[in-house]
């Protein structure tokens, strides 16, 4: 095993100090019933050079990573420029421990204070942590965190969630003991936020929501009483859209992939999470401060580290403790790389390229069963049904979601289309060529 | 310490270029947009050049310890080498340009490799079922917890409420049990260090679910009486969770099946080499017993007719812990890792962990107290407790930090007085012991003859050490922009 | 450390002074030294009503949480805002200028069953 430098002279050298006489001596501590019972996994070991061929073959198995990509619902097929990639591979970073010793630790500190300041800056917030793992649990501990403040014990949750968020979150309220309520949406494929539910510790939308459909967050604060508004956002969208905090959201979360990460089958992903100042000492998740060295310096340090696991244990305000915090790292790269500037363009990339095929695909006679305005993904009818518009798209290198995929939302034969900034003229043409028929 | 932002005064046009530039006006875009969903404020981001950009972060690259940097002997953490083979793999556009709402025709071989890792993961537990979904320890446990909960449920057991820890847990385990909705009751440990026995069974009763462990614990001791702790457990209808942050003691040659556990969570991020990120992103795959299985979250990855598929279907499923199907491309690090193992690999890792560990212990517990002084596992736990001249472990710490070598997890566990717990990894070579035991005998004599070189440490850090007060009193946790200061 | 001959001690270490017909309540010298620097006091909301040995509020330094628990029950009808801005004046003031909050208590004869100073003192000594 090339990973370990010990032959057998030193192992003795080395019993020879512990004062045992055999390796085996060093396991007499654990039950004999224990050992023998024990069976190997029945594998062998492998060169290096045969398990890269191995994962070599695995990815070329992978027919998507070839296709292109028309997916969303939470993860994004978004170019990620290359210096990314070059920052994260410096092991400074990835091979470096939670940021505890602080003195040796100020590359993911300020990194991380960074990322805060960036999550506040996109969302419209006043605070912000270091990371939670993905854009659901996010969304969960946001609620969790409401119903510790407001103690309703029930949530209203907008019917437009995505699955992946409404899967986690129901999981966690259940566990909770938090009642769920539905809040409908309407044909515009907005949520009814006109008459809420009362005595709820917070409302839960989504926008862009899971039909792709932009919410109108105007207004709904003030009909909400006690309970907090929760956003659930898609960061790079924030780029050009007015930022939830605008709106008197209370939390705003998201799914941080769309800032510089890899789709990666789903994960590791990214989970961001905002508030107000006011609610510093409820927030899960770790939190980098700005202080001062012993010589008057300026240096960063984890800050409000009381509300933590490690100090509160099973009064702490979550029990999170490994975050994304390499993916937060992306995060930031990613943003610094593009500027305020680039990540407009970004942003407007994808609403025009989405708005200009949408627009297309509608003089060709498709229909769209939601009419809210949208960013960059949409619902779309094709003429002669989903089943067959997505077997034109996957035979011709297209990848895209099985047209029952929205059933769940009460739509059925249609298609939901994500397009990013990777989507080129030539492939839009074909994607209205394939659905519309050409003109 | 300068930030990005406080780079930004050099230049304050937009950068652009890294994708087209779009090309409607502003015009066009509000035509199709209500106005109030246009963003009104510009982003205060700052528009660098690349070269700019890059310098910082290689910058504050420089400013961190890591793997690669030297020994890591943080307690608990398990800061073994990270191998660079599983870092390119994870890194292959077929892995990583995959869509997780992708047709599962399409998605074969990410799916092999999980379908993989699921089995081989088993077999190491000894277990019957494992799900990769938890992205992290802690997650594992609360969904650990989850499923006890389910499982309980599904039994009209409702009145099992109460998760039994020992004193010397991880902060993760009663706070996960809290998120899972139970009430955590502390037991005490025994003067050995392991479970009072006796106060466990004075515990289990009707309004018991659990059980949460760590084995070996965490002063690096095996609970002896394993078996015995699980039965009573088992026998009092409640089930064992065992946190698994510390299966490097005994991978390749002892599971924590045959030990009694009904659950039980790995941290690929420390047992199976997958690097730590700065904290994160880790994977914290669970274990069952086969009467857990049925509660394991959705989806499942199954073989049907020579294909990897999800499914969906589970009735009794907790639901849910993660939008997808947890860490995918750490879960690839951590097979790729196994692939090179092999079980004589795996077998290697626990004999040379914990050879190390005995071997540090031995040669440190003449420099500073060892409060449990027998036969350790992966790691130990030193005390600071009898510096002289008023120093603190903490002092320790932080002067290690000015002979190049990352502190060992500091306070932890709460059960003993100024602990330093300490776990080598087996990827260490002897030379790095025992570099590591001269540099604490030189601190120890320092500690006598010399204090304030350790008072005033580090000096050799990019920054001295920092007022955590005042970071806690008054918290500054974004950029103060001007137009705010 | 001086503990004020007037004060009565519990022995999760909060002191309490009789004023009238309120109670004034703080931790003390000893417990604010076992803290250490004190970044954060949580107060009891006006008006609650607090049992005897509940919670009364939180006191956090860098690394650890203590609560501090209500010496006697009673009612919340003053609680020391000062706290929120400036808490290190529980390490400051412990016995004065960091008091916690102030109780109309249900029971004067809980008063009675705490420690004198003295006692208080062999206590932590």
């Amino acid at each position: 095993m090339r990973y370990i430098q010990r032959d057998s002279m030193e192992q003795r050298k080395m019993l020879e100090t512990v004062g045992v006489a055999s390796l085996d001596a060093l396991f007499s501590d654990i039950p004999r019933e224990v050992l023998s019972r024990f069976e190997p996994i029945g594998l062998p070991g492998r060169s290096e050079l045969e398990v890269f061929e191995h994962f070599s073959r695995l990815a070329e198995a992978n027919g998507a990573a070839t296709g292109v990509s028309l997916l969303g619902g939470g993860v994004y097929d978004h170019y990620v420029p290359r210096a990314v990639a070059h920052v994260l591979g410096r092991s400074e970073f990835y091979t470096a421990y939670t940021p505890y010793q602080p003195e040796i630790s100020q590359g993911t500190l300020t990194a991380m204070f960074e990322f805060q300041t960036m999550v506040c800056e996109l969302t419209g917030m006043e605070i912000a942590n270091a990371s939670m793992y993905d854009g659901a649990t996010a969304l969960a501990e946001a609620v969790l965190m409401a119903n510790r403040i407001r103690g309703y014990g029930r949530v209203a949750v907008s019917q437009a969630l995505g699955a992946p968020l409404r899967r986690v979150l129901d999981t966690y309220c259940w566990a909770a003991g938090i009642e769920v309520l539905d809040v409908p949406f309407g044909e515009s494929g907005q949520t009814r936020t006109e008459s809420l539910p009362a005595d709820v510790s917070a409302f839960v939308i989504q926008s862009p929501n899971a039909l792709g459909v932009l919410e109108p967050l105007n207004g709904v604060k003030d009909r909400l009483g006690q309970a907090f508004l929760v956003v659930s956002t898609y960061p790079l969208a924030l780029g050009l859209l007015e930022p939830p905090g605008s709106f008197g959201a209370d939390v705003v979360v998201g799914e941080g992939q769309s800032l510089g990460l890899p789709m990666g089958f789903g994960g590791p992903l990214l989970g961001l999470f905002a508030t107000r100042k006011e609610y510093l000492r409820q927030i899960p998740g770790r939190v980098a401060g700005r202080t001062l060295d012993a010589s008057g310096a300026v240096g960063y340090t984890m800050a409000a580290q009381t509300r933590e696991q490690h100090i509160r244990r099973e009064r702490a305000t979550s029990n999170i403790c490994t975050n994304s915090a390499l993916c937060a790292l992306a995060a930031t790269v990613y943003l610094a790389i593009l500027g305020s500037g680039g990540l407009r363009q970004v942003a407007q990339l994808n609403f025009e390229r989405a708005h200009d095929l949408a627009e297309t695909l509608a003089r060709r006679g498709c229909t769209f069963p939601f009419d809210g305005p949208f960013f960059n993904e949409f619902v779309v009818r094709p003429k002669d049904g989903a089943g067959a518009a997505h077997a034109r798209l996957t035979a011709a290198g297209f990848v895209v979601e099985a047209s029952q995929a929205l059933t769940a939302y009460g739509v059925n034969d249609a298609l939901r289309l994500a397009i990013t900034e990777r989507r080129t003229d030539e492939e839009l043409r074909r994607v209205a060529d394939l659905l519309g028929g050409t003109s | 310490m300068s930030t990005l932002f406080d780079l930004a005064s050099s230049t304050r046009e937009p950068a652009g270029g890294v994708v087209p530039r779009p090309r409607w006006t502003d015009e066009e875009v509000a035509a199709r947009l209500d106005g109030r969903l246009l963003r009104r404020r510009a982003l205060r981001l700052p528009n660098l050049p690349e070269g700019t950009v890059v310098r910082h972060y290689t910058r504050l690259s420089k400013l961190n310890y890591g793997v690669d940097d030297g020994i890591y002997p943080l307690g608990s953490c398990t800061m073994k080498y990270n191998p660079k083979l599983n870092e390119d793999i994870a890194r292959l556009p077929g892995l990583t340009q995959v869509h997780p709402l992708a047709d599962a025709s399409l998605v074969q071989g990410t799916l092999e490799f999980l379908a993989e890792l699921t089995r081989l993961l088993a077999r190491i537990a000894g277990m019957a079922d494992v799900t990769l979904q938890p992205v992290a320890g802690a997650h594992g446990e609360l969904t650990g917890m989850f499923l006890f909960k389910k499982y309980f449920e599904s039994r009209g057991e409702t009145k099992r409420v109460r998760i039994l820890l020992p004193d010397s847990a991880h902060g993760t385990n009663p706070a996960s049990a809290a998120v899972a909705g139970f009430e955590v009751t502390e037991i005490p440990s025994n003067a050995s260090g392991t479970v009072d026995l006796a106060a466990l069974r004075a515990e289990l009763d009707a309004s018991v679910a659990g059980i949460m462990l760590t084995v070996p614990n965490t002063l690096g001791i095996f609970e002896e009486s394993i078996l015995d702790i699980t039965a009573a457990v088992h026998e009092a209808g409640a089930l064992a969770y065992f946190d698994g942050a510390n299966l490097n003691a005994y991978i390749g040659r002892a599971r924590p099946g045959d030990m009694g556990a009904d659950v039980f969570h790995f941290n690929l991020h420390k047992t199976l080499s997958t690097p730590h990120g700065g904290g994160g992103p880790g994977a914290g795959p669970v274990a069952v017993s086969a009467q857990l299985s049925e509660h394991l979250p959705v989806p499942r990855i199954v073989r049907r007719e020579g294909k990897y598929a999800l499914d969906w279907e589970a009735p009794a499923s907790i639901g849910s812990v993660h939008s997808f199907y947890g860490n995918v491309l750490v879960a690839a690090r951590a097979y790729a890792y196994l692939l090179h193992l092999g079980d004589e690999g795996l077998r290697a890792v626990s004999e040379n962990a914990v050879l190390n560990a005995n071997y540090l212990q031995a040669r440190l517990k003449n420099s500073f107290p060892l409060p449990y002084d027998r036969l350790c596992k992966h790691e130990f736990v030193l005390s600071g407790g009898e510096l002289p001249n008023h120093l603190s472990t903490l002092d320790v710490a932080k002067r290690l930090i000015d002979y190049g070598i990352h502190p060992p997890t500091v306070y932890f566990p709460l059960i003993v007085r100024e602990a330093m717990m300490i776990e080598p990894t087996e990827t260490e070579d002897r030379a790095a012991l025992d570099r590591f035991v001269e540099v604490m005998e030189t601190i120890a004599r320092e500690a006598r003859d010399e204090p304030d070189r350790l008072r005033e440490a580090p000096i050799k850090a990019p920054v001295r050490r920092l007022d955590q007060t005042l970071a806690a009193r008054s918290p500054v946790l974004t950029h103060p922009f001007p137009e705010e200061a | 450390m001086a503990y004020p001959t007037a004060y009565r001690y519990s022995k999760d270490h909060e002191w309490v002074h009789v004023e009238g017909q309120r109670v004034r309540i703080g931790i003390t010298a000893h417990a604010q030294s076992e803290l250490g620097d004190v970044v954060f006091v949580e107060l009891p909301p006006m008006g609650s009503v607090v049992k005897q040995g509940g919670r009364l509020g939180t006191v956090e330094s860098v690394k650890a949480v203590s609560d501090v628990y209500a010496p006697i029950g009673g009612k919340v009808v003053e609680v020391n805002v000062a706290l929120e801005s400036s808490p290190d004046l529980v390490n400051s003031s412990p016995h004065e200028a960091g008091w916690i909050a102030i109780l109309e208590p249900e029971s004067p004869s809980q008063i009675d069953a705490l420690l004198d100073a003295a006692a208080y003192e062999a206590l932590v000594a």
